[in-house]
């Protein structure tokens, strides 16, 4: 059984710091989605169609 | 014939005998909530269910509550079984456009920001002698984001769903009035009126289709424990953006998330027995939950301020108090506030972005916890 200064401070660090570099794999993630499907004018058109 | 009457008498006065001081407090609470989802208009979907939910718990031997009563009922297929929060995440995906948050991808990381605040109150919670359950149920309250609340409360903490639940609810509601008076404090004159370019950049059909199938993908093979919770809010909206089943988008946004936030409320109302609630632990909750939701305004706007210098200017920092999920309730707020200092200054849509982004974000948190929790072998 981990004592809860030992458990607070890991929460801390792993939430916090897991958190920020899973959002920030998701924002390089959607960069490289945007790269590889970009948009492009016709997608108006259909739609307005 | 005599002992027959007075039976029957006592049955119909048992009531008014064995009601005690604190269901007498609930029942007041009940009203207030009532009063303030109705007159005050807080949250009215939830509060007025949950306010109906905590007067009938506390009528003395309806035994509601019991374990054939109907709200146990109700309680045990959706709540314990976690299935409530669940279904409403199926309909809020349906309901959000992540345009915003795809055209802008760095706001995610404001919508990480705006997460900090739950990690922080955990410990708070830890300081104060909370065991590491109640702890992180506590903490959760900085998600900002009721369902993800009332989820983690059911897998850690069951007796403290009453309390949490509300207190996330009700500071959710109250996010107009907590978040301005931060931002005005933690930004100097200069940051407030800068100008955001508007430049819409597009986005193609297919990246918005894939954004929910990536997100579920890689998010749930990150954290495992939260699958459920990215699951579904990714599963309602890869329904609407697909196009193909209007009907089950139809679905998902109102007959489902009507009738379970319904179910969902009078539940949580059915936890407020004045035994159990009333205790000083619960105003600590409430004291600890304000703080988790000001905490997290403040990492947000902090964040924003760091983006600002690295941009050189290019970012106004009060969209990071933005970064939260209580959508779109917050991007409002941004707005409005930019507005006061600069009338030409139109942050919607950042903060729009930054807000969805928050939405994904109080999301991923929890599944983080979850998964780290399993890890550390407390769940």
């Amino acid at each position: 059984m981990i004592d809860k200064w030992t458990f607070g401070l890991t929460m801390l660090v792993t939430g916090m710091g897991g958190t920020l570099l899973t959002l920030l794999f998701f924002s390089f993630l959607i960069y490289l989605l945007k790269c590889v499907f970009p948009y492009k004018k016709e997608e108006e058109i259909k739609g307005e169609e | 014939m005599e002992s027959t009457l007075a039976d029957a008498l006592m049955a119909l006065v048992g009531g008014f005998i064995n009601i005690h001081w604190t269901n007498i407090v609930m029942i007041i609470v009940g009203c207030v909530l009532l009063y303030l989802g109705i007159k005050k208009g807080f949250e009215p979907l939830l509060l007025v269910p949950i306010g109906f939910g905590c007067i009938l718990v506390n009528i003395p031997l309806a035994e509601l509550m019991d374990e054939h009563g109907f709200l146990r009922i109700i309680y045990d297929f959706g709540v314990i079984t976690e299935l409530f929060p669940l279904f409403i995440f199926i309909g809020i995906g349906a309901m959000t456009d992540f345009r915003p948050l795809i055209e802008n991808p760095y706001t995610f990381l404001l919508g990480a920001a705006g997460q900090f605040g739950i990690f922080l109150t955990l410990l708070l919670a830890l300081a104060l002698g909370f065991p590491n359950k109640d702890a992180m149920t506590i903490g959760i309250i900085g998600a900002c984001d009721g369902p993800t609340v009332i989820y983690v409360a059911s897998k850690y903490a069951r007796h403290l769903l009453g309390p949490v639940s509300v207190a996330a609810y009700s500071y959710m509601a109250l996010v107009p009035v907590l978040q301005p008076p931060i931002m005005r404090l933690l930004t100097t004159s200069k940051e407030k009126v800068t100008v955001m370019r508007s430049d819409k950049k597009a986005v193609s059909k297919k990246a918005v289709l894939l954004f929910p199938l990536v997100i579920t993908i890689i998010g749930g093979i990150i954290a495992p424990k939260g699958l459920p919770l990215i699951g579904t809010i990714m599963l309602g909206n890869f329904l609407k953006e697909s196009g193909a089943v209007a009907r089950l988008t139809r679905a998902a946004e109102n007959e489902i998330t009507n009738i379970v936030t319904l179910l969902l409320g009078i539940s949580i109302g059915a936890t407020m027995n004045g035994d159990m609630f009333l205790k000083p632990t619960t105003l600590l909750i409430f004291g600890l939950g304000f703080l988790a939701i000001c905490l997290d305004t403040v990492c947000g706007i902090m964040f924003g301020k760091l983006l600002y210098v690295i941009t050189r200017g290019k970012i106004n920092p009060l969209i990071g108090a933005a970064g939260i999920s209580a959508f779109p309730m917050s991007a409002r707020v941004v707005q409005r506030e930019g507005q006061k200092y600069n009338k030409r200054n139109y942050l919607l849509m950042p903060a729009m972005a930054a807000n969805a982004g928050g939405q994904v974000g109080s999301i991923m948190a929890a599944a983080v916890m979850l998964s780290v929790s399993q890890g550390m072998g407390i769940l």
